[in-house]
């Protein structure tokens, strides 16, 4: 009786801390919120003249959706094309090993990434941003001159997809994985080629699947901190320019490299910008899980 | 007479039934010939260089396996090959960062990762001085993670006990799965803010301390465990649970004394597993452990250094100012170096814990 009550506790509690981190969050975001627009501008030395706290959550949240998306598109088709490959095109018995590679990307700390991305991927990657923003230019977002060294949210997006890719490649492997044997052997047996029958067998059945690991991915690369923060050169507009740098910031990073030297009401206005990152990690989330557990009632192959 | 109808066998071997099919060592011999190609191409131009090699020769392999299929073996095999090269070429690029990233932490990293760096501090360290190391932040790492584990395991574990044995279908449990699920996807600064918030609570605005910290790791660090161990759980068969209820034994001490004991190797692993993925935490712990130079063991009191803030901060201080005896280098090598002890430590648990998967994992007949 003591030990199920205790059990049951400690299912209470997670949903307690849970609700928790929203209640604190909200509480000590609650003093930015209420201040009006010229007392906060004029006692937080960051936020311009003027502007309210919407004006300065606005930019970030754009940022941060901005590199998110960047990731996300890099990112989703490599992650679906290497599932596929473990699961249906690599040998047998090295796909194990393939998938545990896969897995080590996700092992590494978010910070060296950001060491690794600031150190040694933005001097590979400028010659390439260069010939982009002289070749491509005439497209607005790769409009130049490219920034050198690339301190720009593209270098940031790129880091990000490395780091998604494996939660996206795994969630998707589990999926095509429980492919039913018989429809993938039926459309073998009609003279299919591999390829025709994971175009007509295993990718109509893990849609949702797919879906949702890019959600848990977008859902990673909205909240990243230390990649971005090593990467990015900050700048709060909304901007689309991927190859020019000081244009964007996202939440994360904001917070990380503002709240050491912050005090009073400006950590109150982080903690605000951090709720407003927490509610949308949240809904992407819980969509994400929504579209896996429905998906999972109704599908014969568990 | 007796005329022998002759079947017309000249119509039935015609072409249109069987399409010619290339012989199977004809990808290897295509793709290295378009690797020469483009490389050849490259050394007659006078610059040589191996990733654009390697990319411009894989898409003129895309476009010659596919115009040869399409002509020996027909449209739809072309596309088939054309899938295949997709598939592995995206492996191939999801390796490269991998790999890259592997290879310059050692390159860079194995130059001051010694003794010394690893039993000195940083305390009295600076400008371009040949000196310092991560001992504070190494035992900063060790015990704040420490203090993570001790909350969120129990925590973890039991939830996982209700969600398995106790209430599998019931709505909270369903709601506890949910949730514990849209938990993992909590940002980690979110974690640290929220540690913060609540520390802020006790010990006024402004607190920097260890157990901070900690809490911010176990809020991470707490659907992990449940999710492991959940599985784990998952995997005792219930005919022991049967066996043991049969006896008359309580469901309380079934738990406890046969499905506990059956998945202790996987809880183990599954603990290893967590600890793995928070221990590299950056974000929450910079905002609430906070920077220091020395040693710090006191999780209550005071400023304590971790190893990945120690990258983060050695990072940006940057370049030390040129000098007599300094190196201009020297933070971004202890950085490396740092970086390079973070791996180890995560690489070992997740080896350690794969190790015991392997060895103590139940027999299931599957």
């Amino acid at each position: 009786m003591i030990f199920s009550g205790a059990a049951k506790g400690a299912g209470v509690l997670i949903l307690a801390i849970l609700a928790a981190v929203a209640i604190f969050l909200l509480v000590n975001a609650w003093p930015a919120i209420s201040t009006p627009t010229d007392e906060l501008s004029e006692s937080v030395h960051w936020i311009k003249e003027g502007d309210s706290l919407l004006d300065y959550v606005g930019p970030l949240v754009f940022g941060t959706v901005l590199a998110a998306l960047i990731a996300l598109i890099i990112a989703t088709p490599v992650a679906i094309a290497v599932a596929l490959f473990i699961s249906h095109y690599a040998p047998r018995k090295l796909a194990q090993i393939f998938g545990y590679v896969i897995d080590l990307l996700a092992a590494i700390p978010s910070v060296v990434y950001g060491l690794w991305g600031a150190l040694w991927l933005m001097p590979q990657m400028f010659p390439v941003f260069e010939w982009l923003s002289e070749y491509l230019g005439f497209i607005p977002i790769f409009q130049g001159p490219a920034a050198s060294p690339p301190r720009t949210i593209l270098t940031a997006g790129i880091v990000l997809a490395v780091m998604i890719l494996p939660i996206i490649t795994a969630v998707s492997r589990e999926v095509f994985l429980q492919t039913p044997t018989l429809h993938r052997e039926a459309a073998l047996a009609l003279g299919a080629t591999r390829w025709e029958m994971i175009r007509m067998a295993v990718l109509p059945f893990g849609r949702s699947g797919i879906i949702s690991a890019a959600m848990l991915g977008l859902g990673r690369a909205l909240g990243e901190t230390m990649a971005v923060a090593m990467v990015l050169s900050p700048g709060f507009v909304y901007s689309f320019f991927i190859l020019q740098a000081g244009q964007q910031q996202n939440i994360a990073a904001n917070i990380a490299l503002k709240f050491p030297e912050s005090s009073g009401l400006g950590v109150n206005v982080l903690i605000f910008t951090g709720l407003v990152l927490f509610a949308i990690t949240l809904l992407v989330n819980m969509i994400a899980r929504w579209i896996v557990s429905r998906r999972a009632e109704f599908s014969g192959a568990n | 007479m007796a005329t022998v109808q002759t079947p017309p066998s000249v119509e039935l071997s015609s072409p249109g039934l069987t399409r010619g099919k290339l012989p199977r060592y004809a990808p290897v011999v295509l793709l290295v010939l378009s690797f020469a190609a483009v490389g050849g191409l490259f050394a007659a131009l006078g610059s040589f260089s191996v990733p654009l090699t390697v990319f411009l020769g894989i898409i003129l392999y895309a476009v010659v396996i596919l115009v040869v299929t399409t002509f020996v073996e027909g449209a739809r095999a072309a596309r088939d090959r054309l899938a295949t090269t997709l598939m592995y070429s995206a492996f191939g690029l999801a390796v490269v960062p991998l790999v890259s990233l592997l290879w310059t932490v050692l390159e860079n990293g194995l130059e001051r990762f010694n003794g010394y760096f690893l039993t000195t501090t940083m305390r009295g360290v600076f400008g371009g001085m040949d000196a310092g190391g991560a001992y504070h932040a190494i035992m900063g790492t060790l015990e704040i993670t420490a203090f993570a584990t001790v909350i969120s395991v129990p925590i973890g574990m039991l939830t996982a006990i209700y969600l398995v044995e106790y209430g599998p279908k019931s709505k909270l449990g369903r709601g506890i799965t949910f949730f514990v699920d849209v938990m993992t996807g909590i940002p980690s600064i979110v974690a640290g803010l929220f540690a913060y918030a609540l520390f802020v609570l006790f010990f006024g605005p402004g607190v920097r301390m260890g157990a901070a910290g900690s809490v911010a790791l176990a809020v991470l660090m707490i659907p992990v465990v449940v999710r492991a161990s959940e599985e784990m759980l998952k995997l005792v068969p219930n005919e022991l649970r049967e066996a043991a209820y049969a006896l008359g034994v309580p469901k309380w001490l079934t738990i406890v004394k046969v499905v506990l004991r059956t998945a202790a190797a996987g809880l183990v692993t599954g603990v290893m597993l967590a600890i793995a993925r928070v221990i590299g935490e950056t974000a929450p712990l910079l905002i609430v452990a906070g920077v220091v130079d020395s040693a710090n063991f006191d999780l209550f009191e005071g400023r304590m250094m971790t190893l990945p803030v120690f990258v983060y901060g050695q990072y940006t201080q940057g370049l030390a100012p040129p000098g007599p005896d300094s190196i201009i280098t020297i933070n971004y090598d202890r950085a490396w170096a740092a970086a390079l002890t973070l791996i180890l430590i995560v690489m070992v648990l997740n080896l350690i814990a794969r190790i015991i998967a392997r060895i103590f994992s139940p027999k299931t007949g599957r």
